[in-house]
């Protein structure tokens, strides 16, 4: 089941450049949330800094408190291994383990947790392929096929199949589809809509039709800051902000 | 389903995979450590064992018979620069023209298989290269000389001056090619004033790594230069190095010869860390960095 | 026809770099997929004579193919000196284990078996060595020691051979036979690796001398192929919750181990082609002895001992099909390694994602 996340005054730095300051928002469990902005606004850095992937960046660093569930990210003796278990990451380019096949590629999660039963191995590896509905496309080829020998499309499920497979309570997705076609987008926006029932899920677009598709809720990021967080709907019909009224009506970005 | 899976799976990262992991990484600094040592203990060596016996008649004299006292290496070290002379006389416009060959028309399967063959040219054991020259040279010609340790030292340098002349080549934009044939200047000349002056720097510093690289080679000069106790500026003659001196001077049982190969190691070693600091400066000041 | 090259040279694939780019490794990587941009539009130009274009083009054309004929210069050099004892001895002389230049013995066995076993000594030492320090340059050390860290590590391949044979013989033999020879011998005797004599010198010491050259060139590739990997394989482990060693293992090993081999095997290529250290402190003695305090002999140390004391044409013809052994022997060690490395340095991240 997805838990619910908590933000408060988180600040991020590249170096000596501050890329967000002060953020502090709050998700509930098992929704979808859509973070919008210019490019360059935060977005990216914002989910990196959910799951601790900013300070594999060198000179990155971070302040402030996140909470996952009842998890404190940021907290002493937190280890970082441990937050990244929980809380799944899909990525903008399909990144697939070239030199896994597409059945290693999803249990790569599960055996580097030490999970050695076969049987069970098997099962969740069926079940995620399932969830990110790719198992009927590579059910034949799952323990022979390189991961990297699929299409984009695929590639991106797989990638989406493989953070499943360690049952993550929230999933993270850095503009998972942008480097996709339309009909694998489409694909895509189904699954994270299925997706809802079992995680809590936080996306980052630049596509704003895509984010009123699949997020209950939205947030506009521009320039580091957190603009406007309210249900996906207000936000595109009566934004609460002038700027976000003038990115959503395509005035700026 | 979701639940079942949870309870098998371990909540905290486990005691083993922090352990692992905190071995290896310090296995890693161990290594490192490991690999440090010899180097330093080679250079300390060479600097405690070395520095009592370099001085002035050291740099001047030529070498004397066992038992006798003083004497030097200085013929050797002149026949070092001459050697070394013939060599980049050789090596450097073959190389750099080759080079030029594969970054601006060799962009093909022929061009690869130039590539290629620099590589395994590069590879060919020091010794052999030596043995060939013994037979295109020394037997030819009746007589060692310091020619034929040239022409050995020169073939070494050719493959590692065409691969750093090509890298640093393609490293210039195709951008400023165009500005130069775009205001009618033939190609050729585009390419030796334009594209070879942007990226000198780093053509030197390739030239420089090839000859420190090239500068202690004892093997192929056992039957080139073939070495010589005394004073010799003839190229055709059979000529002294350092590197062949040390060799010499290092299996020889006496203790005062011992420590005139310590010398001449030192000696070569400033010479060649010389030449390599040389190339670190070029390569953090000049435009195209990564060289060395 | 100064046209026609132009449009030639424009539309050629080649990788860019800017010159300021404080990381030409990296970006080099980037743009290296990248075609150049439509040829710009043709402009007047005064007419460039074409024939000195031609000229420069043919003398850059002669250097580079005479790369080549130095090659097979070399290779005929070798078979035409080496025919007496080729014709003489056929396939025989590398079965051969008698060497009694005397009695007009040759048999290549002891020799190669000497420069397989040093190389191979020298290879389990450095392997492990080069690859820690890979990472430990790439991954552990602070961001501004890592290229003091690499240059000094890249020294040891600066320092040459006689030297490292200088060292060898009034330092590491003597620290070996005192220090380590007969820790081996009481608690390894047993293998039959480590028995008989100690004197210092001999096939340990050598392989051990070797070690100490071959792990700058194990270890430069090693980190050269690791940064080819792409970040988001990194990133791809790491948002699994692997820990720093299981995302090196899983993320940049793996994907970079084909490239890590040619690595590998370009320092074996080494090994078995150095000449002078080994020479100064393996001991000379064209023996195969089980024990690896014995002394041995290599190929390279045999040529350079041997060929300008040779005194029968059947005994330098001898010598010489060893030299040309030991050239075919790098030549497919070092094309093997090559094209490892080329493979995973061009080739395969670009094709996963292409």
């Amino acid at each position: 089941m997805g838990v619910g996340i908590e933000v408060r005054g988180l600040r991020a730095w590249f170096g000596a450049s501050e890329a967000l300051h002060g953020i502090s928002v709050e998700m509930r469990p098992n929704t979808v949330t859509a973070i919008i902005g210019p490019s360059g606004c935060g977005k990216s850095t914002f989910v990196r800094c959910l799951n601790r992937m900013h300070e594999t960046i060198p000179g990155a660093r971070v302040e402030g408190e996140v909470r996952i569930g009842s998890t404190d990210v940021y907290g002493n003796g937190t280890p970082a291994v441990e937050v990244r278990r929980r809380v799944g990451m899909v990525f903008q380019k399909p990144n697939p383990f070239p030199t896994m096949t597409i059945y290693d590629n999803v249990a790569a999660g599960l055996k580097l947790n030490g999970f050695r039963n076969r049987r069970e191995l098997d099962e969740t590896v069926e079940r995620s392929l399932h969830m990110a509905a790719l198992w009927d496309e590579v059910k034949d080829g799952l323990k022979k096929q390189s991961g990297a020998s699929l299409s984009g499309g695929q590639q991106q499920r797989l990638c989406i199949a493989r953070a499943l497979a360690v049952q993550p309570e929230v999933l993270l997705m850095d503009e998972p589809a942008s480097a996709l076609d339309p009909i694998s987008t489409a694909k895509i926006e189904d699954l994270i809509y299925q997706l809802k029932e079992r995680f809590t899920v936080v996306i980052v677009t630049h596509n704003m039709q895509q984010a009123a598709r699949v997020a209950e809720w939205t947030g506009f990021f521009l320039m580091g800051d957190l603009i406007e967080f309210d249900k996906t709907q207000k936000i595109f019909t009566t934004p609460g902000d002038k700027r976000t009224e003038d990115y959503i009506t395509g005035r700026f970005g | 389903m979701a639940e079942a899976l949870q309870s098998g799976m371990p909540v905290r990262l486990s005691l083993r995979r922090r352990l692992v992991n905190r071995a290896v990484m310090a296995a890693t600094g161990v290594a490192a450590l490991l690999v440090l040592i010899p180097l330093f203990l080679i250079l300390g060596f060479l600097g405690a064992k070395g520095i009592g016996s370099v001085n002035w008649a050291f740099l001047t004299h030529t070498p004397v018979p066992v038992g006798e006292l003083g004497g030097g290496m200085a013929n050797a070290i002149v026949g070092t620069f001459m050697i070394l002379g013939i060599a980049s006389l050789i090596g450097v416009p073959w190389g750099i023209a080759g080079g030029i060959y594969l970054s601006e028309y060799g962009r093909n399967r022929f061009g690869n298989a130039i590539r290629f063959t620099a590589d395994v040219l590069n590879g060919v054991p020091s010794i052999v290269t030596g043995m060939a020259v013994y037979g295109l040279v020394v037997v030819t010609q009746g007589h060692f000389s310091a020619f034929a340790g040239g022409i050995a030292l020169g073939i070494m340098m050719i493959p590692i001056i065409v691969r750093a002349t090509e890298e640093m080549l393609l490293m210039v934009p195709q951008t400023i090619r165009e500005a130069a044939l775009g205001l009618g200047i033939p190609q050729w000349r585009t390419t030796l004033s334009v594209t070879l002056r942007t990226a000198s720097s780093g053509v030197i510093t390739g030239i420089m790594l090839a000859f420190a690289r090239v500068a202690g080679e004892t093997a192929p000069l056992l039957f080139t230069a073939f070495g010589n106790q005394f004073w010799n500026l003839k190229l055709n003659q059979p000529t002294a190095a350092l590197s062949l001196q040390v060799y010499t001077y290092a299996i020889s049982p006496y203790e005062d010869w011992h420590r005139m190969a310590w010398a001449g190691a030192l000696v070569l070693i400033v010479m060649i860390m010389g030449t390599i600091s040389v190339v670190r400066i070029i390569a953090s000041r000049g435009m195209l960095k990564g060289a060395a | 026809m100064s046209v026609s090259l132009a449009c030639e040279l424009n539309t050629q694939k080649r990788p860019e770099l800017h010159l300021a780019d404080p990381q030409p490794n990296v970006s080099k990587l980037e743009v290296v997929a990248s075609t150049t941009p439509e040829p710009a539009p043709q402009m007047r130009r005064p007419h460039a004579s074409t024939a000195p274009d031609k000229i420069f083009k043919y003398l850059t054309v002669t250097a580079a193919l005479s790369v080549v004929a130095v090659v097979l210069l070399i290779v005929f050099e070798l078979v035409w000196h080496s025919r007496l004892a080729i014709s003489k001895f056929g396939f025989g002389f590398f079965a051969g284990s008698d060497w009694d230049p005397v009695s007009g013995e040759f048999g290549a066995l002891p020799f190669i078996y000497g420069t397989l076993v040093s190389s191979l000594i020298a290879l389990i030492i450095a392997v492990p060595l080069g690859i820690g320090v890979a990472i430990f340059i790439n991954e552990m050390c602070p961001r501004r020691l890592r290229t003091l860290l690499s240059f000094t590590v890249e020294l040891l391949a600066a320092i040459p051979s006689v030297i490292y044979g200088l060292w060898g013989i009034f330092v590491l033999v003597p620290f070996l036979r005192v220090h380590v020879d007969p820790l081996l011998k009481a608690n390894l005797g047993w293998t039959g690796l480590f028995t008989g004599p100690i004197y210092g010198i001999g096939m340990l010491a050598a392989g051990v001398i070797l070690s100490i050259m071959v792990v700058p060139f194990i270890s430069s590739i090693t980190r050269e192929v690791m940064l080819t990997v792409p970040q988001n394989q990194r990133e791809g482990v790491l948002a699994l919750g692997a820990t720093q060693w299981e995302m090196i293992r899983t993320g940049i090993l793996r994907n970079a181990r084909v490239g890590i081999t040619g690595g590998i095997i370009l320092g074996l290529g080494r090994a078995l082609g150095e000449t002078m250290a080994v020479t100064m402190v393996i001991g000379n003695r064209p023996e195969i002895a089980k024990s690896l305090f014995a002394p041995g002999y290599t190929m390279a140390s045999m040529i350079a001992n041997e060929f300008s004391e040779a005194t029968s044409q059947l005994y330098l013809s001898a010598i010489v099909e060893i030299g040309l052994a030991l050239f075919l022997l790098t030549l497919v060690v070092n094309g093997l390694a090559r094209l490892l490395v080329w493979m995973t340095t061009r080739g395969s991240p670009s094709r996963v994602y292409g």
